[in-house]
């Protein structure tokens, strides 16, 4: 199983101290899982799960055209943030499709830090740099710099409390800080991709393998890339090359509330701006199977012999207990309680359009 | 360990042999690969199966994998208990996580599958 070929975290060895079972993602050798998918899910959900995320990268942009830069590339409205906040954003094509989805965070004023998806690092690097030819400002892939952990689920907060110096309660949902944490001079978020209360935790790859065990001795259920993937598909939460890409738009994608056509120019916008006037074309919808079965990326979705939208994410919930998917369709069929026949295998299935997300946390 | 007592296919699943019946299911190897097992769809009873077809699938949360027969022969019980226990795959795969019981049409077929220790070297190229 051991390939040199594959880049490897920080974390690495600790992962496989600890029993994770490594798979190729992407390029990268991380855990898909370690006791089981069903168990680290129910742990985040119900308790606290630590997820090794330092594949993703970050990109630094500095300088006085920072924030012009970041505007003209994408679609959310960078100048609503202040010192310490962060946002969800889209980074698009001149055709309103995704380069990526990313989040971003001030700083400070013209200091900027964007976490990107692994396996785009280096394409967002090179497209924003090309944006930023002429302007006064640097845009350095800063990935290295970092090992990012995610810890996850309603006990995240009091079990990192016992270990950094940053005030957590008075750190609300999509804000950052720079943090101690044990000792390691780093940042913290909260923020996450499982749809519970949680933390992303930026450190020094030093320190990495240290806070990892510190985190797992109190009590942290070590999680994998499969349960990340159902606790991120019940809360709706898109993933880039499968529910988004270059051919996809924010408004198809149904994520109208990062775009803000009334901030000014930037790219894209010609193109979101009629299909908010006009509707997009398709829409990205949740469902869930009616027939017995799991519809899985990639399947079709037909009606008679005609092949009117795809699968793009799908797996049984474990909280739901029932399979549960996204598939865009076309708009006159998007609507709740539509049901549509998706292809498994060959086989006529049938499913039907609920409302998402499918799984929202209890408030506390 | 692996059952003594079973023969197994490169596909991954085994079959028990007594009298002419062969009970089929999937090797403890594939229900750790697989992961956790969440829907297991088998044929119905009375179909004919030759060896090597597709007699049903595993869902299991990250993916789908199609299951084969290792022997020919018509299907005379399915394990019905999976249908809301898929998870007995995972807990005792050579157990209650068997699938299906055949009437052997050509027990010659057997000669063809591997042993236990045939099997083990087996899986232990496969993860490497």
């Amino acid at each position: 199983m051991a390939d040199a070929a594959l880049k490897k975290t920080p974390l690495n060895e600790v992962e496989r101290e600890l029993g994770g079972k490594m798979v190729d993602f992407g390029g990268w050798e991380l855990p898909v899982q370690y006791s089981g998918i069903l168990e680290e899910h129910q742990a985040v959900r119900e308790h606290a799960g630590l997820f090794d995320v330092s594949h993703m990268g970050e990109l630094a942009v500095k300088g006085p055209d920072a924030l012009p830069l970041l505007q003209r590339a994408t679609c959310n409205d960078v100048a609503k943030l202040e010192d310490g906040r962060a946002q969800y954003n889209g980074l698009l094509y001149p055709t309103a499709g995704f380069v990526d989805d990313i989040w971003v965070g001030r700083r400070a004023e013209n200091d900027y830090i964007l976490v990107v998806n692994a396996s785009n690092v280096d394409k967002d690097f090179a497209w924003i740099a090309d944006l930023a030819k002429g302007l006064d400002v640097e845009v350095r892939n800063v990935s290295d710099d970092y090992v990012l952990l995610a810890l996850q689920g309603p006990e995240a907060q009091r079990v990192l409390q016992t270990m950094t110096d940053a005030d957590l309660p008075a750190l609300k949902y999509y804000r950052f800080t720079p943090a101690t944490t044990d000792g390691a001079a780093g940042m913290i978020s909260r923020s996450g991709y499982t749809g519970e209360d949680g933390f992303e935790i930026f450190l020094p790859p030093a320190d990495g393998p240290r806070v990892m065990r510190k985190l797992v001795g109190a009590g942290v259920k070590p999680c994998g890339l499969g349960a990340r993937d159902t606790l991120r598909l019940e809360a709706r939460m898109a993933l880039y090359g499968n529910d988004i890409d270059q051919t996809t738009t924010p408004l198809e994608a149904d994520l109208g509330t990062i775009v803000k056509l009334e901030k000014g120019e930037f790219m894209g916008r010609d193109v979101l701006q009629r299909e908010r006037a006009e509707g997009p074309k398709r829409k990205l919808v949740g469902f869930e199977m009616v027939d017995r079965g799991i519809a899985r990326h990639g399947y079709p979705v037909v009606d008679g012999t005609e092949e009117i939208g795809v699968v793009t994410s799908g797996t049984h919930s474990p909280t739901l207990k029932k399979p549960i998917g996204l598939a865009y369709l076309p708009l006159g069929k998007s609507a709740p309680g539509t049901e549509f026949m998706v292809l498994i295998r060959g086989k006529e299935t049938r499913a039907r359009v609920v409302p998402t997300p499918f799984y929202k946390r209890p408030k506390s | 360990m692996t059952p003594e007592d079973n023969k197994y296919a490169k596909s991954h699943e085994y079959v028990h042999v007594e009298g002419e019946i062969g009970t089929i299911g999937i090797t403890d190897y594939a229900q750790k690969e697989l992961g956790d097992v969440v829907f297991v769809e088998l044929p119905q009873v009375g179909t004919q199966l030759e060896a090597a077809d597709e007699l049903g699938s595993i869902e299991s949360v990250k993916a789908v994998s199609e299951l084969f027969a290792p022997v020919s022969g018509e299907v005379v019980e399915i394990n019905e208990t999976l249908a809301e226990k898929p998870e007995l795959v995972n807990t005792d795969p050579y157990g209650d996580g068997w699938m299906i019981r055949v009437r052997l049409s050509d027990p010659t077929e057997l000669d063809d599958l591997m042993n236990a220790e045939e099997y083990e070297e087996y899986c232990e190229t496969e993860s490497h």
